[in-house]
């Protein structure tokens, strides 16, 4: 009874409504999400010359690399775009497509990442090196944390397609909030690329 | 349903020319930003303000054309949280780094 009440107001007049109240709580999480990386910002900007006689970025950072992850997450942001524009026209199967693209490259900057972070320990440039290490570390792997976020959600939202593939008002909502958390992602890593890998090789 | 649909719009209006154009921008800032670093010929104060014109420049380009933000009624709100976040991000990040500044030049760590 009470299950059938509910699917109810879901679904009754006040469902779209309530779909615009849930985008904008997300947007209201993303902001703090921002705040998050602005104090991690300010933790990098403090240490980014405490480096104890231990290797500066300068040394370190391979900027070529950091070229190929840049590329493969704005890559990924117009081709989650594709997907929205596909979601909007209700064609369930390019959904599909896009975000399988958009999940390969997200996939690939993680690689990326990952063979660059073992490339620094296995330099001896780890994370308890200098306070530099540790603040780069911290800000670039929490970076790459919600990455990871934002695909094991991807995957799920692909089989909820995948399964119901009507593409209901509630999906469009999902995709939506999605679409902010990985277009913010993009934009956390404009940050990162221009700071902290360009801005630490100057 | 009219009501319905001017909701959906508000909440993703983009457009294919949308992206294409915040994709074409993003790539032109993102490659001068590179361009800038491996070029290697300008002073690094003068570098790093030009990053960060780039960087902030290149903000504005997802915010518009990502994310979809625009001045509209129906998205005041969003505007305003991202305003008061910008201004808290900016008080601790500058409040930081100037207090931090501070710090070792008075205990002469540096």
């Amino acid at each position: 009874m009470s299950n059938n009440t509910l699917s109810v107001s879901l679904d009754g007049g006040h469902g779209n409504h309530g779909s615009s109240d849930t985008v904008f709580g997300f947007w209201l999480y993303l902001m703090t999400d921002c705040v998050l990386f602005a104090s991690l910002f300010a933790v990098f900007a403090v240490m980014s010359n405490q480096f104890a006689g231990g290797p500066s970025g300068k040394d370190l950072f391979d900027i070529g690399g950091v070229a190929v992850e840049t590329a493969a997450l704005l890559l990924s942001s117009i081709t989650y775009g594709f997907a929205m524009l596909a979601a909007r026209r209700g064609k369930s199967t390019a959904v599909l497509a896009w975000l399988a693209v958009t999940f390969v490259l997200g996939l690939a900057f993680l690689a990326l990442e990952m063979r660059e972070f073992s490339h620094l320990i296995a330099e001896g440039a780890g994370p308890a090196r200098s306070a530099f290490l540790s603040a780069f570390f911290t800000l670039v792997g929490t970076h790459g944390l919600h990455v990871t976020v934002g695909l094991v959600w991807m995957a799920v939202l692909a089989v909820q397609i995948v399964r119901g593939p009507g593409l209901s008002e509630r999906q469009l909502t999902r995709l939506a909030c999605l679409s902010l958390f990985w277009h913010f992602l993009d934009i956390v890593w404009i940050c990162v690329f221009s700071f902290v890998y360009l801005g630490s090789v100057l | 349903m009219a009501h319905m649909q001017s909701l959906s719009a508000d909440q993703g209006h983009g457009s294919l020319r949308g992206y294409l154009a915040g994709f074409v921008l993003s790539v032109v800032l993102t490659a001068a930003a590179f361009w800038l670093v491996m070029h290697g010929a300008f002073p690094a104060q003068t570098a790093m303000i030009a990053l960060s014109v780039l960087a902030f420049v290149q903000i504005v380009v997802h915010l518009v054309f990502f994310l979809h933000i625009d001045m509209s009624a129906g998205q005041r709100w969003n505007v305003m949280a991202l305003a008061y976040t910008a201004l808290a991000a900016l008080f601790l990040i500058g409040g930081t780094v100037w207090v931090m500044h501070n710090v070792s030049m008075n205990m002469m760590s540096r």
